[in-house]
């Protein structure tokens, strides 16, 4: 602490930006006498999945009261959105949670298929359906292997990236870029499938299964993970609710809530798949619950390969004032020609009105709102994403738990800096 | 357990609060009802807790700004009486259905009584319109900047704000930096 | 590894303190456990099995400052961040290096607004740009690998 050695140092004392007075209200008053400790987590930590910063006021190594500090990867995202077009916005929403980028994508794409009531031909959708759940799919690879890291099992993240890098080559084939493909646009998809996707898709289905068995197998029965993972980070239904907690967190208490069931997008009203859920909100439920979604996932995948095979038409919308002819079409269309410049220049007019579209992503519902100008840029685009509210939501979560059982709620509620601040 | 069967809520919200209810929309199947700021958290308590209603998730709140001239007695679209809206957007697992509840406040005196006696979640999301669009939740328990830093000056997500503007955080190398570096507010 | 060689004292390298000290640098360059945004996933892939980082002697990321050569800045470099990463910089012991990882950190990429330093050089000085949105692992690894030359080409007279 600082002490006031001089004359007039008090002032400096004040300024001293340790100074607990801006805390007080928001910390219990055992920290501002110096009884309990104030102890700052980030936002440079290994564990707290990018650059988050609490402020953890402990007990000990109890915790008791947890503060936030969050924009430390606020990007800027909705505000650069209003200075673009419609579909020159896109690949920005690729790098706000890029975890899953696709599912972004889906998020904003719908919003604006929304707000210009565009439909998607049947095979776009399917495309969109393998697209998000290989991202589900590569999301929660990254979340197991950071998350087995943080509570001390370093080798798991070895074979989920081994994984991971087997989907980042599949969206490297359909879209030329491993992450931010920019693949989903709105009105449908970039381009078809390539030839070759679907018998690496089909291979990739065929050995995954097995993969998933083995990281259950590191992991689910392993003595020292349960005792990390059981009865820690309880999330009550109603708190969840109350803070709006989407995703596996909220499935994990038992909440049977996924948009993917409940508003069904893309036509995932038409696979066979169930929602896991869990029992007791903790830790190692969230974590079987993102393991049995792999299962679901691959379910899915399944019946959308099969699907590829017999699916055949237009991959994006034929309505060529919102989508680009084909590129076949420039050399003997002078329309397509036309279109085909206004929309690369100019974008196309949404109408001067709001509207607010959601998905089920890895982590949650992603919501995206959007208000028209009338003209070519929207007047504001704004983001719900699933680990702002999550973040919110971890002072309650961790309230009484140990400082070391943090770092496992951080890691099972599943967050995403980038995803949080935009 | 016998679930009630679902109200209409525009029907319901005008029953009780009557002249409150300024207006109500359709667009794109979504439901908005523009009710009066102050009885904001009113309408929306009595949104959630209601039986046939219950809309007991708080998806987003997302703010709007309609400078420079969208709005006011000039404008001849949607009813926009003030600068700055703010919609709350609540879900009803229920019914499985949505809901945008919004109201506006003047650019003088931007200021809403916040939600968060209602839904803990409204917290994070109305700092993060305090700090980003600068109106003001009265009644707020943590009024800090979300997102910016703490001694940023202005409110980025206005309409009036500029994109790129660029403070120089070190100064040591400034007339360095601004040699080879294209302003975007130029 | 001239005359001694031919000597028959065979366990003997002789070879000149720059480039020892300049092998010993570039064969245990330890970077910060530092991530910031996109270009971190791809750095944590290169860190992983498939491109394995450890072929370079860095498969010991510190998470601490102090221990850590390099400092690789893998992401967009907010206005609120970048206070951090230049007292991690600080804290840093000498020699210490910097890759400037993607295109955010090295000239702002596609976010010219308000929020973001329009490139990490403002507030660092950086030894390697990585171009790419997010740079692929090889890309990462070529980057690293042109600091590796440019290190080894360091010459005695310019340590400080």
């Amino acid at each position: 602490m600082a002490v006031a050695t001089q004359e007039g140092s008090v002032e400096a004392q004040r300024r001293w930006e340790g100074s607990l007075d801006h805390l007080r209200g928001l910390v219990s008053e055992r920290a501002v006498t110096g009884e309990t400790m104030l102890l700052n987590m980030g936002p440079h930590h290994p564990s707290t999945h990018g650059v988050l910063r609490l402020l953890l006021e402990l007990d000990g190594e109890q915790i008791v009261t947890c503060l936030p500090d969050i924009g430390f990867l606020h990007t800027g995202i909705e505000k650069s959105i209003e200075d673009k077009s419609y579909e020159k916005a896109l690949p920005l929403t690729d790098r706000m949670d890029y975890l899953s980028p696709m599912s972004n994508n889906m998020a904003y794409a719908a919003a604006v298929e929304k707000l210009l009531d565009l439909d998607v031909p049947e095979r776009g959708q399917l495309i969109r359906v393998v697209c998000l759940e290989l991202a589900r799919c590569a999301s929660h690879l990254v979340w197991l292997g950071t998350h087995a890291i943080d509570m001390g099992a370093m080798s798991v993240l070895l074979y989920a990236f081994r994984e991971r890098e087997r989907i980042l080559g599949m969206f490297e084939m359909l879209s030329g870029q491993r992450m931010m493909g920019s693949y989903i646009r709105p009105g449908g998809v970039w381009r078809d499938v390539p030839d070759d996707f679907l018998p690496t898709l089909k291979g990739f289905l065929n050995d995954f299964p097995a993969k998933v068995d083995d990281y259950e197998a590191l992991l689910t029965q392993n003595p020292i993970w349960k005792d990390r993972a059981q009865g820690v980070g309880v999330i009550e239904p109603d708190v969840a609710l109350a803070f709006g907690m989407t995703g596996p967190a909220l499935r994990g208490s038992g909440v049977n809530w996924d948009l993917r069931k409940a508003q069904p997008y893309s036509g995932y009203e038409t696979y066979d798949f169930s929602v896991p859920l869990g029992e007791h909100g903790d830790v190692y439920d969230r974590y079987l619950i993102r393991i049995q979604e792999f299962r679901e996932s691959m379910k899915i995948l399944g019946q959308a390969a099969a699907r590829l095979e017999t699916v055949k038409g237009p991959y994006r919308s034929q309505n060529n004032k919102y989508c680009p002819p084909l590129r076949s079409e420039l050399g003997q269309s002078m329309e397509a020609v036309i279109h085909h410049f206004k929309l690369w220049t100019y974008g196309y007019d949404a109408p001067d009105d709001e509207i607010y579209s959601a998905i089920e992503s890895p982590r949650g519902e992603i919501g995206c709102y959007i208000h028209g100008t009338g003209a070519n840029k929207p007047r504001r685009v704004h983001f719900k994403t699933p680990s702002f509210m999550h973040i919110s939501a971890l002072p309650v979560v961790s309230r009484g738990y140990l400082l070391a059982d943090m770092v496992a709620i951080i890691g099972s509620v599943d967050i995403v800096l980038g995803d949080c601040d935009r | 357990m016998e679930i009630p069967a679902a109200r209409d809520p525009v029907s319901a919200a005008r029953e009780v609060f009557g002249d409150a209810i300024l207006r109500v929309k359709e667009f794109r199947g979504e439901t908005t009802i523009v009710v009066e700021a102050l009885r904001l958290p009113e309408v929306l308590d009595y949104l959630r807790v209601s039986a046939g209603l219950v809309y007991n998730m708080l998806s987003d709140v997302s703010a709007v700004d309609y400078h420079p001239q969208d709005y006011g007695a000039g404008f001849s679209g949607d009813y926009r009486p003030e600068r700055f809206a703010v919609s709350y957007h609540i879900l009803s697992m229920l019914y499985n259905r949505r809901l945008r509840v919004k109201a506006f406040a003047a650019e003088a005196d931007p200021r809403l009584p916040t939600a968060t006696v209602v839904w803990p979640s409204a917290n994070w999301l109305e700092r993060e319109i305090a700090d980003m669009m600068g109106i003001v939740f009265e009644g707020h328990p943590d009024p800090r900047r979300l997102l910016m830093p703490d001694d940023w000056y202005g409110h980025p997500h206005r309409r009036d704000y500029p994109l790129g503007k660029e403070t120089v955080a070190f100064s040591f190398n400034e007339a360095e930096i601004s040699k080879h570096k294209p302003f975007a507010s130029d | 590894m001239g005359v001694s060689s031919k000597l028959g004292n065979l366990g003997v390298v002789t070879t000149t303190v720059e480039q020892a000290v300049n092998w010993g640098r570039t064969g245990a360059m330890w970077p910060l456990l530092f991530g910031l945004a996109c270009c971190a996933i791809e750095y944590m892939s290169s860190q992983a099995s498939s491109y394995d980082l450890s072929r370079f002697g860095m498969e010991l990321n510190r998470a601490t400052p102090r221990q850590a050569d390099l400092l690789i800045v893998s992401g967009r470099l907010t206005r609120k961040m970048a206070p951090v990463v230049r007292q991690l910089y600080d804290q840093m012991a000498e020699p210490k290096w910097v890759i400037s990882m993607g295109d955010c950190a090295s000239c702002g990429g596609v976010y010219n607004n308000y929020a973001i330093v329009q490139g990490v050089d403002e507030i660092i000085p950086v030894d390697v740009y990585v171009a790419g949105c997010p740079p692929r692992p090889e890309q990462l690894l070529h980057g690293i690998l042109t600091l590796h030359e440019k290190v080894k080409s360091e010459r005695i007279a310019d340590w400080a």
